[in-house]
């Protein structure tokens, strides 16, 4: 039988309709599409899908699996690596780990790994009934900081050797981006929520409402007798470009805006928090946060909305399917452009007029690629007199963050970057003994699965550092 | 979820909670806030810590009924629960080595004015506090005021409580009749926060003001709740909620703390009809 040269593509939801709801955009394969995709693996010898996985799942082992129909086969080997497999299968991106290294993709499209992973998972939800077993304690007590994708890993790694761990969140829900940040058409919260319940079940224990570097410092628990801390606090304060317009009305970070969305539900009829719905939208910045911004504007009704990125389509730091996924739905990326100013209404006979200070427009000046920065990528340098208008009411900057202070400034002798990063050796520990950290914290934005594996590497490191004791 | 121990009508709009939440209790400080959620599905609104009661492990919020949120939150009784109820956050205000300080509230900002009050006058130090409120029927902690200050100056828009005028009259007189302060503290609307500021600017008395902005999560996270400070953007959660009241750009908080008016109202008439549907007989505020 010859080789299928491509991929099977991905079920998804017609553009038209999708981007009007807030329904999950990618429906996930068939069984027989599933299996399909499985044949199409060559069980090579060397695997070096596993090597590009950050948690090193066993991925011809899985696959293999998936061949014979035993998806729940499957899942287990999934989930011996990896704690969040139905997340994973959505948000990872597959094409610069796993499936980059893939021997079939030498020739032709690589194994849609990533999309055998969702479908595993997803089987395992709808059909398996979950039998975690509680392990045996071991008797010691891990506290872990922040309920996210290096949080819920290291937890749940820990929990399964026997650990008493309790994860703190700052937030009255736990899951961190995966359910503040990520839109639900890309991440159900109710797959979050169940992944969440399999990590209750397993013991961990989760405590939301409690800011560890407020409520609770890392040495009170410490004190309190936990014998290592794992931080996960994730990415922090959201970075503005510090252009004229940026405090009106109507200017957001992406944080601010999917937070108000996803976490808070504005999105649903009738919310109780509100967001700024229509009109015309610009997002600044071009990652994978930027696409997410600018498709729930869209699905929050707005007329038009564009990415507005200074650089060009070839450097977008964003997932091309996810890329792809925006074009479709008809977004408009501005490449090669970069804004000056905001710019508000005023009325000069009324200051009690309620439109004023809410954003009219955004200038903006077409860049060129000159040569390239430390980056190595091409820099983008602004071309003389090509300043335009962007109309828009409603402007969104995803141009990255910059790291929260809270525990840094709580926890004495906790060393930081100069950019403010937790400085971690490869074993995830920090300068301080028996405190771990991993992920955004750590690396600044950066994504899931790197987080995942940051959280599995310190799971090791403390279960070594804990039995050694 | 965090049980309220006890609730008290301040005045026709503004109502005092007393709150189980130890973890809370035990750091928490003048100046800084919580964060609740009054039910599933509410708004993250940020209010100012009251007071507190670290042995019996409780906090005090005060708040203005003025939308949606604050509507549902008045409406759970004693013994209720609130959803959400998470702090302390923010830095707590600084009063290490003063000597002699003016604090100046206004309306519902007297509820934050009167623990750092409160706080000084224990720690030694002679506070002059100056409370202001529209008419008489809107007064709140009156007895407290009086209780942890050197001196208490009353002043009302209308005459109908101490004496007739703003709280920047008070401040002046005070002032030009000598007195000399370490510091200014002022907590209250905007506008009135803006003309202490510009009144102390003129004498050179470095002032502090407490800013309420719009906040979701109150962490660092998000970014909603910044300000100019200095022509810096500054973040109330993590930076403040205290600032150089000689810094702050005011016109530009007070526009941004306007942007869901209309939704607030909105916002506001829906739980009154919630209301309404529950205790027909209690007319809406």
């Amino acid at each position: 039988m010859p080789v299928i040269q491509k991929k099977h593509p991905m079920p998804t939801q017609e553009p038209a309709v999708r981007a009007r709801n807030f329904q999950e955009v990618a429906l996930g394969y068939t069984k027989e599409i599933a299996l399909s995709e499985a044949a199409r693996c060559l069980n090579c010898r060397n695997q070096p899908c596993v090597q590009g996985c950050p948690v090193n799942i066993n991925i011809p082992a899985f696959i293999g699996l998936v061949k014979q129909g035993d998806f729940e086969g499957a899942y287990r080997v999934i989930s011996q690596a990896s704690s969040l497999p139905a997340v994973c299968g959505r948000v990872c991106p597959q094409e610069t780990q796993c499936e980059s290294k893939c021997t079939l993709g030498v020739r032709f499209e690589p194994v849609g790994i990533g999309r055998l992973e969702r479908f595993v998972a997803d089987w395992h939800n709808e059909n398996a009934a979950d039998t975690v077993e509680k392990p045996a304690q071991n008797g010691h007590r891990v506290a872990v900081v922040g309920s996210g994708p290096s949080g819920l890993t290291c937890a749940g790694d820990l929990a399964k050797k026997g650990y008493q761990v309790t994860v703190y969140e700052a937030l009255h829900t736990a899951g961190g981006v995966l359910v503040y940040g990520i839109p639900e058409f890309r991440l159900p919260k109710a797959i979050v929520a169940r992944e969440v319940e399999t990590l209750k079940a397993l013991g961990v224990q989760i405590e939301t409402n409690v800011i560890i570097g407020k409520t609770l410092t890392v040495d009170e628990l410490l004190e309190d007798g936990f014998e290592a801390v794992f931080i996960g606090s994730g990415a922090g304060l959201p970075n503005f470009m510090g252009i004229p317009g940026e405090a009106l009305k109507g200017v957001y970070s992406a944080n601010e805006f999917l937070t108000r969305s996803n976490l808070m539900k504005a999105y649903l009829p009738d919310p109780q928090t509100p967001i700024m719905k229509g009109g015309s939208v610009a997002v600044v910045g071009g990652g994978n946060v930027a696409m997410d911004a600018a498709r729930t504007a869209l699905r929050l009704g707005a007329k038009k909305v564009y990415i507005v990125y200074r650089r060009s389509m070839e450097e977008l730091p964003a997932r091309r399917e996810e890329v792809e996924h925006a074009e479709k739905e008809g977004i408009e990326f501005r490449l090669l452009c970069n804004p000056l100013e905001i710019l508000g209404y005023q009325n000069p006979e009324n200051p009690r007029d309620e439109r004023n200070g809410f954003v009219t427009g955004m200038r903006c000046i077409r860049m060129e690629l000159g040569e390239p920065d430390a980056s190595g990528r091409r820099r983008p340098v602004p071309i003389e007199g090509s300043e335009f208008m962007l109309d828009v009411d409603t402007v969104i900057m995803a141009i990255g963050t910059s790291p929260n202070p809270l525990i840094k400034s709580t926890t004495e002798g906790l060393e930081v970057n100069r950019r403010g990063g937790i400085i971690v050796d490869e074993a995830g520990l920090t300068s301080r003994r028996g405190v771990y950290a991993g992920g955004d914290a750590v690396t600044g934005a950066a994504t899931v699965i790197s987080a995942m594996g940051a959280g599995k590497v310190a799971a090791r490191a403390i279960d070594e550092a804990l039995r050694g004791a | 979820m965090n049980r309220i121990l006890r609730k008290e009508r301040l005045n026709s709009s503004v109502t005092l909670m007393e709150v189980d939440a130890p973890l809370v209790a035990r750091k928490a400080e003048p100046g800084q806030f919580i964060i609740l959620r009054a039910d599933e599905d509410g708004e993250r609104i940020p209010l100012t810590v009251a007071d507190f009661d670290r042995e019996k492990g409780s906090v005090t919020i005060i708040f203005q009924i003025v939308g949606g949120t604050t509507k549902r939150l008045d409406m759970l009784n004693e013994g209720d629960y609130i959803r959400d109820f998470a702090g302390p956050l923010g830095r707590a205000t600084h009063t290490e080595g003063l000597k002699k300080v003016a604090v100046v509230g206004g309306g519902v900002g007297c509820a934050i004015a009167y623990p750092v009050t409160k706080k000084l006058f224990e720690q030694g130090a002679e506070v002059h506090a100056i409370a202001g409120f529209r008419s008489h029927d809107l007064v709140i902690l009156e007895n407290e005021f009086a209780a942890h200050s050197t001196r208490f100056l009353r002043m009302s828009d209308d005459g109908s409580w101490g004496e007739k005028g703003l709280v920047t009259d008070a401040l002046r007189g005070l002032i030009e009749a000598g007195e000399r302060y370490d510091e200014v503290i002022t907590i209250g609307p905007l506008p009135m926060m803006k003309f202490v500021c510009l009144l102390t600017k003129e004498y050179g008395i470095k002032t502090i003001a407490s800013m309420n902005p719009i906040m979701i999560d109150g962490t660092g996270m998000c970014g909603g709740c910044r300000l100019t400070v200095g022509g810096e953007t500054k973040f109330a959660c993590v930076d403040g909620p205290e600032f150089d009241g000689h810094l702050i750009d005011f016109d530009e908080a007070a526009s941004r703390g306007r942007m869901y008016a209309g939704f607030e109202r909105h916002a506001y008439e829906e739980a009154c009809r919630l209301l309404n549907a529950k205790e027909a007989s209690e007319p809406c505020l």
